[in-house]
């Protein structure tokens, strides 16, 4: 298992990049898991390019900011041309396949394309397209339990949005799915 | 809500730094709000109605250091908080309270400058901080936390040690410790108790008339006040000094950064570890007092000091001082809001290493 | 009351309000300070406000006021007394508490704050001394210097088209919701001094009430800064000030909603 895992999101504004990674940092922290989250903050919260770097680790985390990543999740195409070069070797990459049209081209790192978009329109939610991404991630790295991520939800959502939960687990699900069909992951 | 007890929640730094306020206490808290620290304002205006406590938007940062100046002075726990050009606005205030002795909190969630400069991290007001500010002989306490568990920690640290003298405490922070994320423990309400002091004015009520004033028109008098607030300093410097080390028993080149560099650098230490290179840390958490005697301790037997700021070089001065010359100190800095990276400072420290290689080399 | 009493206390017909200490004022002969001073101090006296009030002393000439007023008081920052005022009030609701600032302070340097504290309606009195000049830092223009007035800063006269015009900050606050009682009082005759005493005792009886921010300006002197004899200078207020600020309530409660 591991024993740091170091994660850049990065995506436009307004899909879900920096709460994807405050639910995986709220996840680690009910696993009782050391975490940091850490925004790009800025004029890119009102409409650019966001990303977060998230750290969930079972010893204290030293530097919180890291330019290398054992993990990156890419949902757009300026950002996949800033960061494919820090995906450690031998770490992963989950990219959004209806955005990015330039797929990444490394050898040296697990790549996995998902239609998390498409499949949020399928569901009729399109907000919940970074749950099915986070939903295949966390299949291929289950760096924190899928009951946890529907906890941290709970304490993220306010009440009024409670009702979405449902929706969220299903997503979580589809992302599952998405990886169990086109990556031959059994569990 | 129960806050009578200890908590663990997962929290950017500035709201945490505003929830450990309420629980330690806060009277009044007067600011104006500046990206990137406009977190603490929103927390306080949220929750201090709904628990206990004062909370006010001021037209300015001149207006809420003032308001800060009044409420101190009639006895309150106070904070203010802002951001590095609403800093600048508040320095004569400032003055006026140290002068005074008012015991307030204040927080810098330092961004990039000079002038209107960027919203992203910086530490470019250390000088600001920790040489005084405004006009006039005065020091500041200020204390630098590198996690969201020292933002809310040193809230608690910092009305202690202001109320203990009598003198304005800094937390100076970065914009990126102000917006990160992570777990932080809070103590319970009503940890940190607060009497109204005998000095402040409440109304003469049984007693002489108290005043605050910062003038006085003799310069002998204003000698001897400048004399008193220098032992003050002085006892500040003999018993607040606060530090931290890492790998630095065996250590040849020894970093030393304060607040999130601080961070970076020991992960840097752990990269250079790997490499076999001998590395080590020092880290002020007091950046006044500043922590003479470990830099001064350590230039006797270590080969060098990096020093690594987000700012031009301005700490670097006092580990110089300190250093006296006994070794070389080197210094890497990125400006403007640009944060570094932990593989660049390593980079730096090969670069170092292979150029006193090639001198010795040289020598020989 | 001190305890060797020099005439019999039957035969005393006047003595200083206790509320005042036994320093002696720094001020020059003539000034209105003085006189606003022992009015406001004896109204605080008489009102039994003593141990409950807290004054805010400014920047200028009464930047003493706190040797003089027996009560605990804050020295502030140049224009920052309502600021300072506000941080006390805030903290201590159940005080009195009450600015006392110049023409400088309170209309240059401190607008935002004057502004913006009466527009919160901060519960305090400001006590504003509308002298026309800075007296302090001997004798310079000030916001509310006259028409042609020769200062040491315009000495030509203030010449609007260079220096602005007199500025009428009362009647600006006036039009402020948080003003609760604006009036424009003087202390240079026996009679506009029992109407003054009268405004401070309405002012701290609408604080006692918590209505809104009480203003009042007193239309005042500078007998060094202006140059001229004390008796000159009462001659100069009802001919010149007077007309420019003339007195009177500008804001009284029965015009306010609340």
């Amino acid at each position: 298992m591991y024993t740091t895992d170091e994660i850049i999101i990065a995506g436009f504004g307004g899909q879900g990049v920096l709460s994807m990674g405050k639910i995986l940092a709220y996840s680690a922290m009910i696993e009782n898991k050391e975490t940091s989250w850490m925004p790009s903050y800025g004029p890119e919260m009102r409409g650019g390019t966001a990303n977060c770097i998230t750290i969930i680790s079972e010893n204290k985390i030293s530097s919180p900011i890291v330019s290398k990543f054992d993990s990156a999740i890419i949902l757009n195409q300026p950002s996949m041309n800033k960061f494919e070069d820090h995906v450690k070797e031998h770490g992963f990459l989950f990219y959004e396949a209806s955005t990015i049209i330039n797929p990444p081209t490394r050898e040296d790192i697990m790549v996995y394309k998902i239609a998390a978009i498409e499949e949020a329109n399928k569901i009729g939610q399109k907000q919940i397209s970074n749950m099915i991404m986070l939903g295949a991630f966390l299949e291929i790295k289950p760096l924190v339990k899928r009951e946890t991520v529907l906890l941290a939800l709970k304490k993220v959502l306010p009440e009024r949005h409670h009702h979405l939960i449902a929706v969220n687990e299903q997503a979580l699900l589809r992302g599952k799915e998405l990886v169990e069909i086109n990556y031959h992951v059994s569990v | 809500m129960e806050t009578n007890k200890s908590e663990i929640r997962l929290m950017k730094g500035n709201e945490a730094l505003a929830e450990a306020a309420i629980r330690a206490g806060l009277d009044a808290y007067f600011g104006y709000p500046i990206t990137p620290q406009s977190e603490v304002l929103e927390y306080l205006t949220l929750e201090i109605p709904k628990r206990r406590g004062i909370v006010l938007q001021a037209e300015s940062e001149v207006a809420s250091i003032n308001m800060i100046y009044g409420a101190a002075g009639a006895g309150a726990r106070v904070m203010t908080s802002s951001s590095s050009p609403g800093m600048s606005l508040m320095q004569e205030g400032i003055s006026y309270i140290a002068a005074a002795e008012l015991p307030c909190l204040l927080v810098n969630v330092v961004r990039g400058g000079p002038g209107l400069g960027t919203i992203q991290p910086s530490q470019g007001d250390y000088f600001q901080a920790t040489k005084g500010g405004g006009h006039g002989d005065y020091r500041l306490i200020v204390l630098a936390p590198s996690s969201v568990q020292e933002m809310c920690d040193f809230v608690f640290d910092g009305f202690k040690l202001a109320e203990k003298y009598r003198n304005p405490t800094l937390i100076l922070s970065d914009g990126a410790l102000g917006q990160m994320m992570e777990k932080v423990e809070f103590p319970g309400d009503g940890s940190l108790p607060h009497q109204i002091p005998a000095w402040a004015t409440t109304g003469k009520k049984g007693r002489e008339r108290n005043f605050i004033t910062s003038l006085h028109m003799e310069p002998e008098r204003m000698e001897e006040i400048n004399l008193h607030l220098q032992r003050k300093y002085k006892e500040i410097e003999e018993n607040e000094v606060r530090y931290e080390t890492f790998e630095i028993d065996d250590a040849e080149i020894v970093l030393v950064a304060f607040g999130l560099p601080a961070r970076i650098c020991q992960k840097t230490v752990e990269l250079a570890r790997a490499k076999g290179i001998k590395a080590g840390l020092v880290r002020p958490i007091t950046l006044f007092p500043f922590p003479k005697k470990i830099i001064s301790d350590l230039s006797k037997k270590i080969d060098r000091f990096l020093v690594v700021e987000l700012n031009a070089g301005q700490m670097v001065e006092d580990v110089m001082l300190a250093a006296n010359g006994n070794c070389p100190v080197h210094f890497k800095g990125r400006m403007g809001g640009m944060l570094i990276q932990p593989e660049e400072v390593l980079e730096e420290i090969e670069k170092i290493v292979e150029e006193s290689l090639t001198l010795n080399a040289g020598q020989e | 009351m001190p305890e060797e009493m020099l005439i019999d206390e039957m035969q005393c017909v006047y003595q200083k309000p206790g509320t005042l200490t036994d320093e002696y004022m720094h001020y020059c002969p003539g000034c209105g300070h003085a006189v606003a001073h022992k009015i406001l101090m004896e109204v605080v006296e008489e009102m039994g406000l003593q141990e409950d009030i807290i004054g805010v002393a400014p920047v200028g000439c009464s930047v003493f006021a706190y040797n003089y007023m027996n009560i605990d008081m804050q020295e502030a920052a140049h224009g920052r007394a309502s600021a300072v005022a506000t941080g006390i009030k805030r903290v201590r609701p159940d005080k009195f508490v009450f600015s006392y600032q110049g023409d400088g302070d309170l209309a240059a340097i401190g607008t935002a704050e004057t502004i913006h504290t009466i527009n919160r309606g901060e519960n305090i009195l400001i006590v504003f001394i509308n002298n026309g000049i800075y007296g302090m830092t001997g004798g310079q223009m000030a916001p509310t210097s006259l028409f042609g007035q020769k200062t040491s800063t315009s000495p030509y006269g203030r010449d609007v088209a260079h220096n602005g015009y007199p500025l009428k900050i009362t009647e600006l606050i006036a039009h402020l919701p948080g003003a609760y009682y604006v009036t424009r009082q003087a202390v240079h005759t026996p009679n506009t001094v029992r109407k003054f005493k009268k405004a401070l005792n309405n002012a701290f009886e609408y604080q006692k009430l918590n209505k809104g921010t009480c203003f009042i300006e007193v239309v005042s002197n500078c007998p060094s800064g202006w140059k001229m004899t004390p008796k000159e200078t009462l001659t100069y207020i009802e001919e010149k000030m007077l007309p420019e600020y003339p007195l009177g309530d500008i804001k009284v409660p029965t015009q306010n909603k609340n």
